[in-house]
């Protein structure tokens, strides 16, 4: 194997682990991201030459904990860390000669308490999918700040200082205590929700930086469920996504065009995908524990029983919303129910749900106006409608969808655009 | 804070901005109705343009833009948001942002 494609994949595999793994000794994530960083840089100048050693990640562990310790020499003011440093036992001690003693799997795994980190509730909740992107998965600032629509600078800043918030409170690199377990992992879960959402809205036609976001994410669920294997949310988290993600092919045309999900050709979507997250959605279900992402997994199967050939069963959609509503009062969830109550009740019914949230919270949420145009479209009242259209319209970013709504609204009887 | 979005269009999408323009209209509609609108304007093409400098007193007069690049500034709009994330997100509904790009830039404030 050539020493690139070899830091390359040992970067893909490790680098969450071993960031978890120093940062277990420091405490410090930035200097443990910054030795790593320099322990991967030190690889592609030398492997090249002295072949890729047989545990990578070993060789990169020893390398960066050198590192941590030259920094340390280098700053008085990280006595601490160094005695520590110098005081653990890593079961080597000259690298890289006998790194390959360590097997790969001997490097423990503290990627759990690396994610439970990140979103911790001393951290600002916008800055804990940020920082599971960048020390879980490598990612750099500008990758991120372009999912987030940041300048790529301010990304960065917001990064470092999240980092010395945790370094300075001294937020302990631990795993959160029983009884603060249910909410501590729902913030990592939801924290892992938002990379799919971002991956998933620029997914096609979309900005190609954000493709591989909804990989990252299941990646991280996967991760999640084989660290927290008892933890139903987890596995109704990597359902759902495993749902979403067996229907990507038949989001677009071959020409790109958007396709709404009730018009989905079902012999796009993935059966092996669809057959995996049913099959943790009942692992999940065993624990008779319920939970957001079990209910919004179980929402997205039963939309998914057209693939069967059976007929979607509205109202048991509505009702499964009506439960969401009640553990995660979000607006996509009120929008979403409305919407399941016009295929349930009808139009009329699913406009008075939407008319029920406040005004303010809607002012420039898309898919709000999308569903009010088509429900006033459906009940025949085309102005009010087009004026729908036109607030949905100017909130796309997505140019498929925009296009699709353009349509949508020029098959309104009334006077033509003035152009 | 005051933004500018600046919207920058391809050579083809000038030539066909009738086709667009439903598109630009929902646009400042939804800017006027979220009640962040301030101002802009759509310009024509950059051959109408007309450039002209004082160098050692002398005018210069020349036809065409000062900046003459394949992708042509179109417009602009000013909004009025708490924040630069916030001008982002509008920025990123402006269809040229899926055509071409648009770029961002905050306001000095007036003086007065």
């Amino acid at each position: 194997m050539d020493a690139r494609r070899a830091a390359e994949l040992a970067a893909r595999n490790s680098y969450g682990r071993l960031v978890a793994y120093l940062v277990a000794q420091t405490r410090d994530l930035a200097a443990a991201e910054d030795a790593l960083g320099e322990a991967f840089l030190a690889a592609l100048n030398t492997w090249p030459d002295q072949g890729v050693p047989r545990s990578p990640e070993a060789w990169l562990l020893v390398t960066a904990r050198r590192k941590l310790i030259d920094t340390a020499r280098r700053s008085q003011t990280q006595e601490r860390v160094l005695t520590t440093l110098k005081t653990t036992d890593l079961g080597w001690s000259s690298p890289p000669a006998d790194e390959s003693a360590l097997g790969g799997d001997s490097v423990p795994d503290d990627r759990l308490k690396l994610l439970f980190i990140c979103a911790h509730p001393a951290i600002d909740g916008a800055m804990h999918t940020p920082l599971m992107l960048q020390t879980v998965l490598g990612l750099n600032a500008a990758q991120i700040g372009s999912a987030f629509l940041v300048a790529p600078a301010t990304m960065g800043q917001r990064l470092v200082r999240a980092k010395a918030k945790i370094r300075d409170a001294g937020i302990a690199f631990e795993l959160p205590e029983a009884e603060e377990l249910p909410v501590r992992l729902q913030a990592v879960l939801e924290a892992i929700y938002a990379v799919y959402t971002l991956g998933w809205d620029n997914g096609a036609g979309g900005d190609p930086r954000h493709q591989g976001l909804t990989d990252e994410a299941i990646w991280l669920a996967r991760l999640c469920v084989q660290l927290m294997p008892e933890e139903p949310e987890a596995k109704g988290l990597l359902a759902l996504m495993l749902f979403c993600e067996a229907r990507a092919q038949a989001r677009r045309t071959v020409a790109g065009a958007y396709v709404p999900l009730s018009e989905q050709d079902t012999a796009l979507w993935s059966q092996a995908l669809l057959r995996e997250a049913e099959r943790l959605l009942g692992q999940a279900a065993v624990v008779q524990h319920l939970g957001r992402f079990q209910l919004e997994a179980a929402i997205q199967s039963a939309h998914m029983q057209r693939a069967d050939g059976r007929a979607t069963d509205w109202e048991a959609i509505a009702l499964l919303y009506a439960g969401l509503l009640r553990i995660a009062p979000t607006l996509g969830a009120r929008v979403s129910q409305a919407s399941a109550i016009a295929e349930a009740h009808g139009p009329a019914a699913s406009l008075q749900a939407l008319e029920k949230i406040p005004a303010a919270a809607v002012n420039t949420y898309q898919p709000y106006w999308a569903l009010k145009a088509h429900l006033l479209q459906t009940l025949n009242q085309p102005a009010a409608a087009k004026d729908a259209y036109q607030r949905a319209i100017g909130l796309s970013e997505d140019a498929a969808i925009r296009a699709f709504l353009l349509a949508r609204s020029r098959q309104l009887p009334g006077p033509p655009p003035p152009n | 804070m005051q933004y500018a979005i600046l919207v920058y269009e391809t050579e083809y999408d000038i030539a066909n901005r009738e086709q667009h323009m439903p598109a630009y209209m929902a646009y400042s509609q939804a800017l006027g109705e979220a009640g962040v609108m301030v101002g802009g304007a759509a310009l024509h093409p950059s051959h109408t343009a007309t450039t002209l400098r004082l160098q050692n007193d002398q005018r210069q007069v020349q036809d065409g833009p000062y900046a003459d690049t394949k992708e042509q500034l179109g417009g602009f709009f000013l909004i009025d948001v708490p924040d630069l994330d916030t001008a982002l997100n509008w920025a990123a509904r402006c269809p040229a942002a899926s055509n071409c790009a648009v770029e961002v830039r905050p306001l000095l404030p007036n003086p007065a």
